[in-house]
């Protein structure tokens, strides 16, 4: 197998397979896209590999894969000899995609108030700040009261699962949109779980956990 | 209301779009010394720069129509403007017009910081281990050795050189760990110049620079260009390269406080590595900047 992942340096959802690939120890190959400020990612050959547009595309040998959130459960399903990044059983399968969704509402605010502020994209940095504030509090209590039941992740197994990979890399970038994390301590805890998984990699504005406190 | 601009500022030439990534015949719309500008390029592929009016971005317009224009200058693959009234000349690169050279923008990056605190931190060798791990230094690596500095007169320029660093990666080009020269120039208030030993040629220097557009006092856009000896990358490539630093360096920056940067000596505490960045602040403190500064109490 060849995996080969069209990859931007700096975007979230790019380092998400790469984060998840990195944890399974799967070699890949990058073919950089210039999404910015070449705008790359509009080109017809790129068009081609992905009709909509966006960023990333993994190729497996000839299956042509986008999304971020599917290419990770693709990636896990096939790669993940645990089973634990991406599990059969029904409830929590359901129970990712529904958090693979939230990422996607992440990417929609958090992201795209970085893009308006950091990249001259033309999208309403108020409403989204605003937007990423209200999912960031969600998260913030969910992983509170998980905390209390002895939950660390996004879902109900006791080991991360492709739902906090999804989730992280635009919570991390936030500041980079103007929105602040330091009233959401459960997530930030979160956060510092997330960056101590064995295999954990940064990207550029991501950088490592230091280490955690032992009792 | 925002502060007006100290003359000096408001009379230099800022950088405000990399030429090529205008938009033909549609406004792009930007800040600049907190003004609002639009831009547009005519059929002739040449820079128009105006005061803002009701227009928005990606409005189709002709540029024939645009009577009150600013001033204008392309130079190294950006467009420049003015406010006031302008210097006859930009500060030179030289380099840039060698005919083997590969010269790219980089990307117009926004950052919540002001100007003056982007070009120190480009000045600044001590974190290459800490922020650019394994690429511009690594651990033990991270003593900055002595270097020189010097505020040329003839020139108006800051000059730091022998600067010496230990890279395990000192470019898209480089196979291994070197140590690695840098000069570094501030020729203009706002843009900073970096010359550094090149990987494929020993005899020459890749030239990096950092020219920033004052959006705000607290605000800039960093447009970022390179001018490489690298036969065999490609444009992406480098600009990904020069991304992923720039990329480390974003939240550093956007976490300085204050935002602006202070240029009494006692406001914030150098080390012996710091001796460009303190001949940076005094060499705008006597240039009389205010703009984008915590001026020195008089």
């Amino acid at each position: 197998m060849t995996i080969t992942l069209y990859d931007f340096e700096l975007s979230g959802n790019c380092y998400k397979l790469r984060l998840l690939m990195s944890i399974l120890g799967l070699p890949y190959d990058i073919v950089p896209v210039d999404f910015f400020p070449g705008r790359e990612h509009k080109a017809d050959w790129f068009l081609r590999l992905n009709p909509f547009g966006q960023l990333p595309v993994l190729k497996d040998d000839d299956l042509v894969l986008s999304d971020s959130g599917a290419i990770l459960a693709y990636l896990a399903k096939k790669y993940d000899a645990s089973g634990q990044w991406f599990p059969d059983d029904p409830a929590i399968t359901a129970e990712i995609l529904r958090w693979h969704a939230v990422a996607d509402d992440i990417t929609a605010t958090s992201s795209a108030a970085r893009l308006a502020l950091g990249y001259d994209y033309d999208f309403d940095i108020e409403k989204s700040q605003k937007g990423a504030h209200r999912i960031f509090r969600l998260i913030d209590e969910h992983l509170w009261f998980g905390e209390r039941e002895g939950r660390d992740w996004l879902c109900a197994p006791s080991h991360p699962t492709t739902a906090d990979i999804a989730c992280f890399p635009y919570v991390m970038l936030s500041e980079e949109g103007g929105i602040s994390r330091q009233d959401y301590p459960a997530l930030r805890r979160w956060t510092d779980r997330v960056r101590r998984i064995p295999g954990f990699t940064v990207m550029s504005g991501i950088f490592p956990a230091g280490p955690a406190k032992v009792d | 209301m925002p502060n007006a601009p100290d003359p000096i500022t408001r009379n230099l030439w800022h950088v405000v779009a990399a030429t090529d990534e205008l938009p033909l015949g549609l406004v792009e719309t930007t800040l600049l010394l907190d003004t609002r500008l639009a831009l547009t390029r005519g059929n002739d592929g040449e820079p128009v720069v105006w005061l803002r009016r009701d227009e928005e971005q990606g409005d189709e317009i002709d540029a024939g129509t645009i009577h009150d224009r600013l001033p204008v200058r392309t130079a190294y693959g950006y467009t420049w403007t003015c406010l006031g009234t302008p210097a006859d000349d930009l500060f030179p690169i030289p380099e840039f017009a060698e005919p083997d050279r590969v010269n790219m923008s980089c990307g117009s990056i926004g950052i919540h910081v002001s100007a003056p605190r982007a070009v120190e931190n480009f000045l600044d060798m001590g974190h290459f281990p800490y922020v650019h791990t394994d690429i511009l230094g690594s651990e033990p690596h991270t003593e900055v050795k002595e270097y020189d500095v010097e505020v040329s007169e003839e020139r108006d320029e800051v000059l730091a050189t022998k600067c010496r660093f230990m890279q395990p990666r000192a470019a898209k080009s480089a196979t291994t760990a070197m140590e690695v020269e840098y000069v570094y120039r501030v020729p203009h208030p706002f843009c900073s110049v970096l010359y550094k030993s090149c990987p494929e040629d020993e005899s020459r220097r890749d030239v990096i620079g950092i020219f920033l557009q004052p959006m705000t006092e607290e605000r800039c856009r960093a447009h970022l260009l390179q001018s490489m000896i690298d036969s065999t990358s490609t444009i992406t490539d480098l600009r990904r390269f020069q991304q992923t630093i720039f990329g480390q360096d974003k939240p550093i920056l956007e976490n300085q406080y204050p935002k602006k940067l202070p240029l009494d000596p006692r406001a914030e505490t150098p080390i012996r590595a710091d001796k460009s960045a303190i001949a940076y602040r005094r060499w705008l403190s006597q240039k009389g900047i205010t703009y984008g500064v915590i001026p020195q109490a008089s």
